[in-house]
């Protein structure tokens, strides 16, 4: 048994993920569904493995919008259903997610979005929080590791009670922290789902579930919002919105998420609690106006600390603007004005540096001379590390190629990228070979509009890459367009096994599932190839036979092409601790800087695996990371890599 | 709990480069704290930690509560450095003149070192400077004990072995022994056992 399924009331470290998901359980959750992204996969792959244990269904969905779908129908059938995802996921899901919460649901339905202030492990800094609002619907957040479970269980309960998907919405800081939990009651559950579709369309309990009739919003939209305002009602009351402080507080916080834990270390660090309080929300969409109302009262300065967005504290505002003639005036300190950034995480040194200048009080950590010394320490002696793939990348073997290719043609062509470790394309360790950067699948998009563009004298060559996962998550469509309207390009598909960067959950090209069963997995190759592409498969390891093909496929421009470079992930576990070759430098051969290759293997190719051995002036083999891809023999002009198989 | 002999909340960050097990390490950390009856707090940035980033664990240890999962500047009691240069670059920002500094001696080099553009230094002006800023530093090559274990992996281990064999946080032996049980699967446990023991063995040098 797990330590995640026992069923006595012990304490625990875990993580805010696996919190998440205990919360879940405690909730006695049936079905969960997501698509992998940090910070939040782990949700998911901690219910996977609990699955089979509690009677779970678990599902690693295409996309995030389908695995909104899956949860929803389990919901539709009764049952206690989550849905799971990062920040840019629930704009992909949000199309279907504004017509569930349209149409409402009736089994228990949360949704967990994950964000990423500071882009910690992302390629943008959005917000889900924002959806609550559009959408009309509850958002819950947690402002500890204990919040994380407990929170997740009471919205299933929010959620029956208001019939609508209740979103909850953690941040890098609390999925990827852990902190003391200490567990709750887990049900038995012996759920059994029945969906019910023979009553009046009027009748949300029996009849067929829909968002909404063509221009009657008074039938759907009307009860959603008395919905929402019921949630407001029973949001006076949550016990998880807490308040620390004197009762008539010089200056108020109003915070939530991680920034409460934050902002209490911020109070301590200035040894201010007698002057500050603390209004931490779990309830931050409906805001509860009593609630707000009877905190606004009982002083005259008010500080919102938020990540990102200003968004709490716009709401706030619009609710002291409205109390104003009972409250009196206001003074808001916060992101509009200037105390708190709008860009990057917070930390308890922001939330110090805000209060010491709103209350006037002096802050020293360490001695001038400590910070000096210490500043000058890291110019001088701490390099920057640089985001690089990692040893024995498959990555690199292809984009070397494709850069290569790209510099041999001369016509300055470029590749259009999307989300995945190939990201690294954009810097040296990829040799720049990535040009645009987007969301998910984004790439074959661009690529697509990029190659209609010979209308206009573009004669660049255009290439795109995805990776396995990001083909059948957002790719596909876009594939199909390009060949559609003849769009000259080649997608190259770097198929690594897997959703190697979130930690190799399976998608529909995987002959394994979520709950671990054997599945039909899809052919990457035979769903181009039925869409109209012309289709390549090579191993992006075997160099020469890779860049020939690709100077075929830069010569012959016409139509929509699609090479796949197939070779497992560094790390996968089919590759991991299992070196394919034994790797030596002949230091007789490497001649170093008078070579003439310009240390071809080192100050270009890069891989972290080989090392610039100065003082003897040759490469060498950094065996401790070394994994015996074999790919730097082919890189050595001089034939000094040596490689010889492992029996 | 009534008897913390640790101050409130203690703070250690452990840095490292991705794949050295620096995770790892703070888990086992943490979880044999949680046995003692301790609040632990930890976060992490590992987000890159797969493609040559630096990786950090910043834990808080209090007999009260839970603490920010971001230490403040300059606020750390213990630094467990798996890497020497990840232990500069906490040291400056979390470290200050009462700090403890565990360091492995053990380089990984950034892109930028191996493709020649920046120099990394020299063990003996790693010492210097460090010592300059942190008297109370000990240097162990965990790597080349781990390697000699078979897996550079077990470097924190080794270094979690010794962080406990200098007596600064209330664990023992016994601690990481149990908490490792509960965790890993038995031939794991007798490896980790070893690198745990070897790094012990390193303190009292």
């Amino acid at each position: 048994m797990s330590y995640l399924t026992d069923k006595q009331n012990n304490d625990y470290l875990l993580m805010g993920n696996e919190a998440i998901a205990r919360g879940a359980l405690e909730a006695g959750i049936n079905v969960a569904s997501g698509y992998p992204g940090t910070p939040s996969s782990e949700i998911i792959e901690t219910l996977s493995s609990v699955a089979k244990e509690h009677n779970l269904y678990v599902e690693w969905s295409i996309n995030e919008k389908v695995a909104l779908e899956v949860a929803a129908a389990a919901s539709f059938a009764g049952l206690r259903a989550m849905c799971v995802m990062k920040q840019n996921g629930v704009n992909v899901a949000s199309d279907f997610l504004l017509h569930l919460a349209s149409s409402g649901t009736r089994g228990g339905m949360v949704l967990v979005a994950c964000d990423d202030p500071g882009a910690l492990s992302s390629v943008n800094e959005g917000e889900s929080r924002p959806f609550a609002r559009l959408v009309e619907i509850p958002l819950l957040e947690p402002g500890d590791f204990q919040e994380a479970k407990d929170i997740t269980k009471w919205a299933f309960e929010l959620s029956e009670e208001i019939r609508n998907i209740v979103m909850i919405r953690s941040v890098t800081r609390l999925s990827h922290a852990s902190g003391n939990v200490r567990h709750g009651q887990l049900p038995d559950t012996l759920a059994r789902a029945d969906f019910r579709f023979d009553g009046p369309l009027s009748d949300p309990e029996t009849g067929p579930v829909i968002s909404m009739i063509v221009g009657t919003p008074d039938l759907q939209h009307g009860p959603q919002q008395e919905k929402i305002k019921k949630a407001a009602e029973i949001f006076e009351d949550c016990p998880f919105n807490t308040y620390e402080g004197p009762e008539k507080p010089e200056l108020l916080i109003i915070t939530s998420s991680a920034c409460s834990l934050y902002s209490k270390e911020a109070i301590s660090l200035l040894n201010v609690k007698d002057r500050v309080g603390i209004l931490k929300l779990a309830t931050t969409w409906p805001l509860p106006p009593k609630l707000i109302k009877r905190h606004l009262s009982g002083t005259d300065r008010i500080l919102v600390v938020e990540e990102v967005l200003p968004i709490l504290e716009e709401n706030i505002k619009v609710l002291a603007a409205e109390m104003a003639h009972e409250i009196g005036p206001k003074t808001f300190y916060g992101k509009n004005a200037g105390n708190i950034p709008s860009v990057g995480e917070l930390n308890p040194d922001i939330v110090v540096s805000a209060l010491s200048s709103i209350l006037d009080v002096h802050y020293e950590t360490v001695s001038k001379s400590f910070a000096e010394k210490a500043t000058a320490l890291v110019e001088t002696k701490a390099p920057v590390r640089g985001l690089t793939m990692c040893p024995g990348c498959p990555h690199r073997a292809s984009l070397w190629s494709i850069h290569n290719a790209l510099e041999m043609d001369g016509r300055k062509g470029f590749v259009c990228g999307d989300i995945g470790c190939y990201v690294a394309g954009v810097f040296p360790g990829g040799f720049n070979t990535v040009k645009t950067l987007h969301s998910m699948g984004s790439g074959s998009g661009v690529a697509s509009g990029f190659g209609k563009l010979k209308q206009f004298g573009m004669d660049q060559p255009v290439f795109a890459v995805c990776g396995d996962s990001t083909f059948f998550h957002a790719a596909m469509p876009a594939l199909a367009n390009a060949i559609h309207h003849k769009s000259p390009f080649t997608l190259m598909i770097l198929d690594n096994r897997g959703a190697a960067m979130t930690g190799f959950q399976p998608h529909p090209g995987t002959p394994i599932n979520a709950m671990g069963e054997e599945v039909p997995s899809l052919d990457i190759a035979e769903i181009c190839r039925a869409m109209g592409a012309k289709v390549e498969i090579r191993d992006p390891f075997d160099l020469e036979e890779t860049q020939q093909t690709l100077h075929h496929l830069i010569e012959h421009q016409e139509g929509t092409k699609v090479l796949i470079l197939r070779q497992a992930c560094a790390l996968s576990p089919e590759r991991k601790d299992k070196p394919k070759y034994r790797m030596e430098v002949d230091e007789e051969i490497c001649i170093g800087e008078n070579c003439g290759c310009n240390r071809i293997c080192t100050r270009i190719f890069g891989c972290p695996g080989l090392l610039w051995d100065k003082e003897k002036g040759v490469s060498k083999i950094n065996d401790i990371i070394c994994v015996g891809c074999g790919v730097c023999t082919d890189i050595c002009p001089a034939g000094a890599i040596k490689r010889e198989e492992v029996a | 709990m009534s008897d913390n002999p640790l101050k409130d909340p203690y703070n250690i960050v452990i840095t490292g480069v991705g794949g050295q097990g620096n995770v790892m390490a703070s888990k086992l950390l943490g979880n044999m704290l949680v046995g003692r009856g301790y609040y632990v707090t930890i976060g992490e940035t590992f987000g890159a930690s797969q493609r040559g980033g630096s990786v950090m664990s910043h834990m808080r240890i209090s007999g009260k509560t839970v603490w920010s999962p971001q230490i403040p500047e300059h606020k750390a009691d213990l630094i467990i450095a798996i890497e020497p240069v990840e232990g500069i670059r906490v040291l400056a920002r979390y470290g200050n003149p009462a700090v403890k500094l565990l360091c492995n001696s053990h380089p990984v080099y950034p892109s930028s070192v191996i493709r020649g553009e920046i120099d990394y230094p020299s063990p003996e002006e790693i010492e210097t400077s460090v010592r300059n800023l942190a008297s109370d530093t000990i240097f162990i090559n965990a790597t080349e004990k781990a390697v000699s274990l078979g897996n550079p992996i077990l470097a924190g281990i080794v270094l979690l072995g010794t962080t406990c064999g200098t007596g600064v946080l209330p664990l023992n032996r016994k601690d990481f022994h149990e908490t490792i049980v509960s965790r890993l699967a038995d031939q794991q446990v007798k490896l980790n056992m070893k690198a745990f023991d070897m790094g012990f063995g390193l303190s009292k040098n």
